[in-house]
């Protein structure tokens, strides 16, 4: 439940005033709230948890948690919520 | 060590242990309070890795696990409601009520939907402004940031249809409750990695002060625990209590001050019910009075059966919480008590101690 899982951003933008940044999770992006890591720019790592970043991380440390989140079947999470995320895209474009 | 050869580093797995076995002098009793963290633990093992003298206990640190029964029968009263969408994380599905889970609601013919963030509850409120969007808010002070922006974020667009059911709870008050019982015998603590990112080292400080034990913050692979174990168990030995930060990599000394913020602005402390430990003060939070019209418990009147809190007899769930019983101690486990049929809040989630038991070390 309290697990936060590494992503490389990719983008910035604004929705409805909030500040967002598309994130890459091992090759599935999400759209994700940046409001609490104001600092995070493109090519920065970030800690994601229920959609909102949390903390910046290295990217060193990024891929050392995907291997381990891959062996365990843990990236499941944000794959299964791809199809929200395209219907979402709609929207927000 | 059979589950060693998983590791990626098995060198260090290997060589921490032996460090371990070589402090360890006498038995200590060291809780992970982080669910997340108890099903690296047993997914991996560790406990096979430690020396016998150091009993691994596994503390209360799954929000889904400890949702009180009567706030689950409120999500489901409130999710029959026809002009209701009630939202949840995943997790929240299966957990039973007094007669039924949410899974069974939505199967009955209730809008009940499983989101990823609390964000795409608030995009559902705006899309169906005729309906109103309850968001069943669960998690830990990891989560407690996304929640209060959902609810802040509702309040900048002038959403009239957006309310919260919170379930939110803290981790320090209920660290405190474990330690203060007279029987307990846990001597130290591994700290929660993700919610110290948010809340900071302070309060952890405090604990370990009050109680006079190391706390050691860890992250979640499988070497960070047992890392932290080597650094808790040497701490221990030279009694020596106090906060070491092993997941610097994440978790920095004040923690998040933005997220902090928007926490306090949004969020009041409450006292709370928790399944299988009872109420323990200030131990939740509950919408501020500046946003208590987004509070789901005012504006929905309260008609779920007064499900009194009680632990099937049998079960020992509150024990296992509290770090005194294991769930191999309790005569229902993997017997009437699975995943799929769970009796007692330790076995309802996949992050609960009687669940990962029952996946990892049963078969
Ligand atoms: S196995 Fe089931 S009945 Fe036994 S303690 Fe765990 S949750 Fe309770």
């Amino acid at each position: 439940m309290c697990l936060a899982i590494p992503g490389l951003v990719k983008e910035l933008f604004e929705s409805d005033g909030l500040k967002m940044a598309r994130v890459d999770f091992c090759g599935i992006t999400r759209s994700t709230c940046i409001e609490y890591t104001p600092q995070a720019n493109i090519g920065d790592y970030v800690l994601v948890h229920v959609g909102f970043a949390i903390n910046l991380i290295n990217e060193e440390e990024a891929q050392k948690t995907y291997e381990l989140l891959k062996q365990l079947g843990e990236l499941k999470e944000v794959e299964n919520s791809e199809e929200e995320e395209e219907e979402e895209e709609e929207e927000v474009n | 060590m059979k589950y060693v050869d998983e590791y990626r580093d098995l060198e260090l797995a290997k060589k921490i242990s032996k460090e371990i076995e070589v402090a360890c002098t006498q038995p200590w009793t060291i809780m992970e309070v982080c669910g997340g963290q108890t099903h690296t633990i047993l997914r991996y093992g560790i406990p096979d890795l430690l020396p016998d003298a150091i009993n691994l206990v596994h503390g209360p640190g799954c929000p889904v696990c400890v949702t009180p029964v009567q706030l689950i029968d409120r999500a489901i009263s409130i999710a029959n409601r026809p002009e209701v969408i009630l939202c949840t994380f995943g997790d929240m599905f299966r957990v039973p009520g007094t007669s039924e889970d949410l899974l069974t609601t939505k199967a009955k013919g209730a809008d009940v939907r499983i989101v990823y963030s609390p964000l795409d509850a608030v995009k559902l409120a705006k899309k169906h402004q005729d309906r109103k969007v309850v968001f069943f808010a669960v998690g830990f002070e990891t989560t407690a940031p996304a929640n209060a922006m959902a609810i802040k974020h509702a309040h900048n667009m002038g959403l009239e249809n957006f309310f919260v059911l919170s379930a939110q709870v803290l981790v320090p008050p209920v660290c405190s409750m474990v330690l203060s019982e007279p029987e307990c015998k846990v001597q130290g603590l591994i700290g929660p990695g993700h919610v110290c990112t948010v809340a900071g080292l302070e309060q952890y400080e405090k604990l370990s002060r009050d109680f006079s034990i190391p706390i050691v913050v860890a992250g979640f692979e499988p070497i960070d625990l047992l890392q932290a174990l080597s650094t808790c168990v040497k701490l221990l030995e030279s009694r020596s209590p106090g906060v070491v930060n092993e997941y610097s990599r994440a978790v920095e000394n004040v923690g998040n001050h933005v997220a902090q913020d928007v926490v306090n602005e949004v969020f009041s402390p409450c006292d709370r019910e928790w399944r299988a430990l009872g109420v323990i003060p200030l131990s939740g939070l509950g919408l501020s009075e500046q946003f208590s019209s987004f509070d789901a418990e005012r504006v929905f009147p309260d008609v779920s059966p007064h499900s009194k809190q009680q632990q099937p007899r049998q079960c020992i769930s509150d024990q296992i919480l509290l770090g005194n019983k294991k769930p191999t101690d309790c005569q229902e486990f993997g017997k009437s008590c699975t995943p799929e049929t769970p009796i007692g809040a330790t076995m309802v989630s996949v992050e609960g101690t009687c669940s990962n038991y029952f996946r990892f070390k049963n078969h």
